[in-house]
């Protein structure tokens, strides 16, 4: 036949309409392009989602689940009106009512809570993205019982950043993708900022940068990575220090960087007998003293002109104070650093390490370069250029989810300080609203009154055991336990410890349970099996222990059956949201940006955004916040809040598009002389991010792109937006003063004591210097030798919602994946199964074997296990039959040490859940039926998807 | 059987660079959302919440681990589509003419109108890069979206693959191979592109950019004591360094010593 070809038609009608508006399928929060056609009905519909070539955050790319956000929004899992329990919980029997009668339903459980024990409610919300505003409700409820998911995900991640530098990765920062020559990614679980981790890998690629990994697991990033470090789980931190180690033991440091910028030079009490041993001398302002080079004086540090000295002592009224960087040398020159001692235990040869920390100097010192860029410091010097030290770091949540976590993210800060890389050119780079100090935060408020909102923010940042949340006898404030003894500098609250808690009436009982987008039945909790039976259990009485739950989602999750009133959400296209600055927005480091979500279509069933339906739980209780002096009700909905919402005159949850302050003669838009952020609501707000794209930008002038904690420019600038009120500088924390204060205090010292079983853990952990401590024989290592870790396919990670059409053939069930080492010992081979036993119980699970991966540990990927009968999944869903989740192995406690003692299986900092301590033995297993333990399936409110899609919009 | 153009006047094609792609599966699922609602039928899933969920797929991503003679295990991520060969067997072998080339760009498409759901050209192509849509019974490929590359419906930097356009990591590069001076060719020889399979004979015009050489750190620092000569042993050694350097440099920039 010979060569024809028919002619095509190369210009084909794309779309009716392009709606501009934030993905949602994960925590990135890119700019998308919603194509809609017109369908069947004339309704219009989402034929095609792509990125948004204008966004900040994503520059027009777009992942997996981003481009099949369309099989999200036609899901057979969606919810479709609000739904009463009428069978026992867990039973998945419900009845459809009406919004009037769930909202009244809501009301007649809360309303007595708030008028006599506003802590009886417990609202927690999962992978929240409106928590400014979610807060904003439950301080306004009275309620102390509120967080998000942080607790159980990442605190440590966040909050050693935030004490240490004012600021850490993901949200907070980013590498200086446009300049760096060596970027070394820290973890497991490559998610956080995932597609401008991406794009950035890519860009440093092409022009022939170096990546290295250090990851047990050699997926992802690290299989693009030039060098990739097989770490063994929960060693990073003893890797880091010997890093730390070899760089200071050849002086190969940034001392002018640590002189000027961090509180290296500050001056600490060194007599062991003072009651304020280790504390920083301060002068009566507060501020840190520090001797200056140029006057050998003691000067506050921030003083004009001063040149703060790395080494000089100070003596005074017979107390020797030392400078942080004394105590520096002699902690982390000592030999037991070396990387000749730490090489067995971290599994990485000491030529290897010794290699790295080269090449990080090499990079650093000699491959510096100037950028012909003048700043001026907050001590009013000028500086004619800006100096390049191309080394940049990024961690992922693997070397945080350890009870050593928070040390070890201190330490990886402590890497990349004393590198002087941060807030410099090819460094590391904050966004804004960061950089912004423990200090400038808020501290945790938890004093409840009946009939009144709660006396502050919930979250925050303590400084000391006056700021605890403790009652009057000393016993938790918080049902969660969240800033304790049990865990200091919870930032983010214990969304883990929720349920336990409330089960076990420690601290206390109570009423009612509110919970929004957190599947606790399932992949949430750790001891799900657990989790389930105290969701169900009843007292003598017959009551649920629990006696109330009320739960918001779009979909069927497994969470649905154990509550009592489901409030049902819209999917993220059927929306208002805001991204904002009040919150963790979507700044880049060179310029600050929040955005919305915005109805792009409607929904078809009877589902109101759960923001909206907290506004209307607001206005028939009349919560304070929400109604004004007149007993009215200030907003009628989300977007009404988004626009007219004030936290402070002038600032709302929008800094685009505001009108002019009162008198200040400028506009709301960005231009030279108005950088936005502050200014009255505008009634417009909306259609102009509608306009823009869905998005606000405002760029930070070139001369405070870098140095930002102690540039005038960029501190003046962030006045000018409403990021502060006034010019903040300050030092970087080596050296994490509050850490010491909560050390004194087990030492005896100081009215708020701890418990005695509590002091040597406090006495041992909380150095304020960065420490490595082992928590295999918390998690019986010696019985159990083999570390068991998790993490999302990067086609999945962070996204909430249903098993995806799409996404679910790429990742459909998931195996254990066993290294080489293992699969000999065991005889296996792919496709077969093992039992693997934690202290806390076992699970027997298919295996498959992979290569690329630290010889001790084992792994899966995360939360592809589904309950049979949820997602509207078939009951012989893969998930459902060979998916499996290992949360059925790990225990929100610790094994029993024998002293009676229930140990929180947590960082004993911050509280961060220890999923990645999780330790396992493994034995081969004849195939069962299906994966174990197996669960009896749960009612669907949904039903089961369709046979078969063919999902096209236009003709 | 179906002959081929005697030339084409350009050679389209992708450059996919697999020292970047990091396994995500953007492209897979960019292509499966344009392709079901563009180019011909849409592409179907079968059984898409049940137990054996089968969907038409026109770009896969499959991952290998290698395994070098010395050092740690490697893992490739090898997105597969299409590669619209020069010597296309999958286009010789249709007995209706559905599968064709074409000979303005070389694009290698499947005129569903005639396509006869035989599957014989999905036997010939050795890549395993057609898929036979079960609800429509038609075969689908990678159209290197004929629908979007020439469409002025949309903006000029559009109009690319809309794998291109979505892959975060940069990894997929669109153009033509039959001018030296564009980016693909350029890549091509810059970065050794390769041909997969080249014994197949089909002269695909797709080019594989290979990884670079991993894990190499520790033979660039061999002998690494020079980049990390000691100044003490002992802390106060350090301390007594620190006094000396910090009276040396005052002012200077510090740390290359």
């Amino acid at each position: 036949m010979a060569h024809r070809q028919p002619k095509l038609d190369l210009s084909p009608h794309v779309s009716d309409e392009v709606r501009k508006t934030t993905c949602y399928m994960c925590a990135c929060r890119c700019g998308i392009n919603v194509h809609l056609k017109d369908g069947p009905d004339g309704k219009k519909q989402v034929a095609y989602i792509e990125g948004n070539r204008d966004h900040p955050v994503n520059k027009g790319v777009l992942c997996a689940k981003g481009s099949a956000g369309i099989m999200q929004v036609n899901a057979p899992s969606r919810l479709r009106a609000p739904l009463k329990r009428v069978g026992p919980r867990g039973s998945g029997e419900f009845e459809e009512i009406s919004w009037d009668e769930a909202l009244d339903l809501a009301v007649s459980w809360l309303e007595p809570l708030r008028k006599t024990n506003p802590e009886k409610l417990a609202f927690f919300t999962g992978r929240d993205q409106s928590q400014s505003f979610t807060s904003f409700w439950a301080q306004n409820f009275g309620t102390p019982n509120y967080a998000a998911h942080g607790g159980f995900c990442s605190v440590n991640m966040a909050a050693a950043g935030i004490y240490t530098m004012g600021g850490a990765f993901w949200e907070f920062g980013q590498p200086d993708w446009d300049y760096t020559k060596l970027f070394m990614l820290f973890g497991v679980a490559e998610d956080h900022d995932s597609n401008p981790i991406k794009m950035g890998i890519g860009r440093i690629k092409a022009r022939g940068a170096r990546v290295i990994g250090v990851n047990p697991i050699r997926t992802g990033y690290n299989a693009v990575a030039d060098d990739w470090v097989g770490i063994t789980p929960g060693t990073d931190g003893l890797f880091i220090l010997s890093l730390i180690h070899a760089l200071m033991k050849a002086g190969r440091i940034d001392l002018d960087y640590l002189a000027r910028f961090t509180n290296a030079p500050c001056l600490v009490n060194a007599d062991t007998k003072s009651s304020e041993y280790g504390l920083l001398l301060r002068d009566e302002k507060g501020k840190s003293l520090v001797i200056d080079r140029e006057t050998g004086k003691l000067t506050p540090f921030d003083q004009k002109g001063v040149r703060p000295d790395l080494s000089a002592t100070y003596r005074h009224a017979g107390l020797t104070h030392r400078p942080v960087f004394h105590l520096m040398a002699e902690k982390y020159l000592d030999p037991q650093y070396a990387p000749e001692a730490v090489a067995e235990r971290c599994g990485i040869p000491a030529a290897r390490i010794r290699a790295i920390a080269a090449e990080l100097a090499r990079v650093a010192f000699d491959e510096a370069f100037e950028l012909d860029r003048a700043w001026t410091d907050f001590r009013g010097e000028t500086h004619k250029t800006m100096t390049g030290r191309p080394v940049s770091f990024h961690a992922m949540r693997g070397i945080s989810a350890h009870a050593n976590g928070f040390q070890t993210c201190r330490a990886l800060h402590v890497l990349q300080i004393i590198l002087g890389t941060v807030e410099v050119p090819g460094g590391f780079r904050f966004k804004p609203p960061y950089p912004k100090p423990a200090e400038a935060h808020p501290k945790p408020h938890c004093h409840a009154t009946p009939d009144g909102p709660l006396d502050g923010p919930h979250l925050g940042f303590v400084h000391g055991p006056d700021d605890l949340a403790l009652r009057d006898d000393g016993s938790a404030a918080r049902i969660d336990k969240a800033f304790t003894w049990e865990n200091p500098m919870s930032a983010h609250g214990l969304m883990h410890m929720v349920i336990s808690n409330a089960y076990a009436g420690d601290p206390y009982k109570i009423d009612t349970l509110f919970m929004y987008m957190a599947n606790m039945s399932w992949n949430s909790s750790m001891n799900t099996r657990g989790v389930i039976d105290m969701l169900t259990d009843r007292d003598d009485k017959g009551d649920y222990v629990i006696p109330h739950i009320i739960y918001s989602d779009a979909y069927s999750s497994e969470m649905v059956g154990y509550a009592d009133l489901i409030l049902p959400d819209t999917t993220y296209l059927e929306r208002h949201d805001c991204i904002s600055l009040l919150d963790r927005p979507i700044c880049e480091a060179d310029a600050a940006a929040d955005a919305i979500r915005w109805p792009v279509i409607e929904p078809d069933r009877d589902v109101r955004g759960f923001q909206t339906v907290l506004i209307q739980l607001a206005n028939k209780m009349k919560l304070p916040g929400f109604t004004d002096a007149d007993g009215h009700a200030k907003y009628t909905d989300y977007a009404d809040y988004i626009v007219n919402h004030q936290r402070k005159p002038g600032i709302g949850p929008l800094a685009g598009w505001r009108k002019p302050p009162e008198g200040s003669g400028v506009g709301g838009t960005s231009s030279d002389d108005n950088v936005g952020g502050r200014g009255s609501p505008n009634p417009e707000q909306l259609d102009k991010y509608v306009e823009n794209g869905g998005f606000w930008t405002s760029h930070i002038p070139d001369a405070a792109q870098y140095y930002k904690p102690w540039n005038a420019a960029y501190q003046d600038w962030a006045v000018k937006l409403g990021l502060y009120d006034s010019p903040q500088p300050y030092l970087f924390n080596l050296y994490v003063e509050p850490l010491r204060r909560f050390q004194l205090a087990a030492e005896g010292h100081g009215q708020r004591q701890p418990p005695d079983h509590l002091r040597d853990r406090i006495k041992a952990y909380f150095d304020p210097l960065p420490i490595w401590y082992d928590t295999e024989g918390d998690n019986k290592g010696e019985e159990f030798p083999i570390t068991a870790l998790t993490q999302r396919p990067m086609a999945m990670y962070h996204s909430w919602g249903t098993q995806n059409a799409w996404l679910r053939q790429l990742h459909g069930h998931n195996p254990l994946y066993l290294p080489t080492n293992l699969m000999r010992e065991n005889d296996l081979e792919d496709g077969d199964w093992v039992r693997v036993t934690s202290p806390h119980g076992e699970i027997t699970v298919p295996v498959m074997h992979m290569a690329a991966l630290n010889a001790n540990t084992v792994w899966t990927w995360n939360a592809i296990g589904k309950r049979k009968g949820a997602w509207a999944l078939e009951t012989d869903a893969p998930e459902a039959t060979r998916g499996f989740l290992l949360n059925h192995l790990i225990h929100e406690l610790l094994p029993p040490k024998g002293d009676g003692l229930r140990w929180a299986n947590s960082d004993p900092i911050t509280g961060q859940a220890a999923w990645f301590d999780l330790k396992v033995r493994l034995e081969k297993a004849h195939a069962p039926a299906e994966a174990q333990p197996a669960f009896p399936p749960i009612a669907s409110p949904v039903g089961t998807g369709p046979k078969s899609l063919t999902w096209k919009i236009g003709s | 059987m179906t002959l081929l153009p005697e030339k084409t006047d350009r050679k389209l094609g992708l450059v996919i660079d697999l020292d970047t792609c990091v396994g995500c599966h953007a492209c897979v699922i960019s292509c499966k959302g344009w392709n079901t609602e563009n180019y011909g039928a849409p592409l179907s899933d079968q059984d898409p919440y049940g137990a054996d969920p089968t969907g038409t797929f026109l770009n896969r991503v499959h991952s290998y681990e290698v395994q070098p003679e010395e050092g740690a295990a490697q893992l490739i991520h090898f997105p597969k589509s299409c590669l619209h060969c020069e010597d296309a067997p999958c286009v010789t072998v249709c007995p209706t003419g559905a599968s064709y080339k074409r000979a303005e760009d070389g694009i290698v498409l499947v005129n569903e109108a005639d396509c006869i759901g035989c599957g014989l050209c999905a036997w010939a192509c050795p890549y395993g890069a057609r898929e036979m849509d079960s609800a429509e019974k038609v075969m689908k490929k990678c159209t290197l979206c004929v629908d979007r590359i020439y469409n002025e419906n949309l903006p000029e930097e559009d109009r690319e693959p809309a794998c291109v356009r979505t892959c975060p990591a940069g990894a997929r590069h669109f153009g033509d191979f039959a001018d030296p001076s564009s980016n693909v060719s350029k890549l091509t020889a810059e970065r050794g592109g390769m041909d997969l399979m080249p014994e197949q004979g089909t002269k695909p015009v797709n080019k594989y950019l290979p990884p670079r050489p991993k894990d190499t750190l520790e033979m660039k620092v061999s002998g690494a004591p020079p980049l990390l000569t000691p100044i003490a042993e002992e802390p106060k050694g350090f301390l007594g360094w620190l006094d000396r350097t910090l009276g040396q440099i005052d002012g200077n920039k510090t740390g290359g010593r």
